[in-house]
C-alpha cells in the first residue's frame, strides 16, 4: 500500500518536474511547478513529516509560485517565447544525466543503515521543542536572514527616483 | 516499510532534472524555478534520512525547515534582481546580460 502510494506520487512529481524544465511557455512551467511541489508535499507526508508537508504547501505552493507568476507577468512579453533554450542542450543533458546516474548508483549501493528505523511518532511538537531549545541560535539567525532578504528585495525592486 | 533508497533515487532524479533546467534555460525566472526543484530534492533526502536513521532526533527535519526559509529568501531577492534587470535591459535572458562579464 505504502509502496503503491510512493510510486504514484513519485511518478507524478518527476513527470511534472520534467514539464517544468522542458515547456517552452514559462507560464506552463510555473503551473507544472505547483503540481511538482504538491507531489513533494505528498512524499513528506509519506515520510511521517506532516508539519513539513503543510509548510511545503503553504510556502512553496502558496508563496513562492505566486511570487514567480507575478514576476513572469511583469517581465515576459507574450511574443518573446521563441528560442527559450541555449545552445548547450546536449552537453547539459550529458552532465545532468551523468550526475543523476552517479547519484542513483550511490543511493542504490552505498547506503547501509545499521539498525531499525524508529516507529513513527507525532513529530510536530518535538520539532517545535527542538527549534526552541537545541537549534535556537540557527533559528534566530534565519530570522535575521529573512529580515535582511526582505529589506534587500524592497531596495532592489524599488524604482529609483530620477 | 519501503527501503530508504527509493526516496534517495527520487531525490537524485529531481536534482538531475533541476540541474538540466538550470543549465539549459535562458530565462532567469525559469532558472530560479529549476533551482527551487533542486532545493526540494535536497529536502527529500534530508527528511528521508531523518525518518530512517535509528536514534534519529529529527535534526533532518529541522534542517529542511532552514532550507525552506533560505529558499524563500532566495526567491524574494532573486525575483527583485530579475525585475531590476528587466527595468534596465528590457530582457530577462541571462545570456544577453553581460554587464559584469570580464
Amino acid at each position: 500500500m505504502q509502496a503503491v502510494f510512493f510510486f504514484v506520487v513519485a511518478a507524478f512529481t518527476v513527470a511534472t518536474a520534467l514539464l517544468v524544465v522542458t515547456r517552452p511557455n514559462i507560464v506552463h512551467s510555473a503551473v507544472a511547478l505547483i503540481f511538482s511541489f504538491c507531489g513533494v508535499a505528498g512524499i513528506y507526508v509519506l515520510l511521517d513529516a506532516e508539519f513539513l508537508g503543510a509548510v511545503q504547501v503553504l510556502i512553496y505552493v502558496g508563496g513562492i509560485t505566486i511570487l514567480l507568476l507575478f514576476a513572469i507577468m511583469l517581465t515576459t512579453r507574450i511574443a518573446t517565447r521563441v528560442d527559450v533554450f541555449n545552445e548547450q542542450m546536449g552537453l547539459s543533458a550529458l552532465i545532468a544525466g551523468g550526475i543523476t546516474a552517479i547519484l542513483v548508483y550511490a543511493s542504490l549501493t552505498g547506503i547501509q543503515i545499521a539498525g531499525e528505523a524508529p516507529a513513527p511518532v507525532e513529530t510536530t511538537p518535538a520539532l517545535g521543542r527542538l527549534l526552541m531549545t537545541t537549534h535556537v541560535l540557527p533559528f534566530e539567525l534565519i530570522s535575521i536572514l529573512l529580515l535582511a532578504a526582505m529589506v534587500g528585495a524592497i531596495i532592489l525592486a524599488r524604482r529609483e527616483k530620477e | 516499510m519501503i527501503p530508504v533508497s527509493y526516496y534517495l533515487v527520487l531525490g537524485a532524479v529531481l536534482f538531475g532534472i533541476g540541474m538540466f533546467g538550470v543549465l539549459t534555460r535562458r530565462n532567469a525566472i525559469a532558472i530560479l524555478m529549476a533551482v527551487e526543484l533542486m532545493l526540494n530534492a535536497v529536502n527529500v533526502n534530508f527528511i528521508a534520512f531523518s525518518r530512517y536513521l535509528p536514534n534519529s532526533t529529527l535534526d533532518g527535519q529541522v534542517f529542511a525547515i532552514f532550507v525552506i526559509a533560505v529558499a524563500a529568501a532566495e526567491a524574494a531577492v532573486g525575483l527583485a534582481i530579475v525585475l531590476g534587470l528587466y527595468r534596465n535591459f528590457h530582457t530577462v535572458n541571462v545570456d544577453e546580460i553581460n554587464l559584469m562579464k570580464w
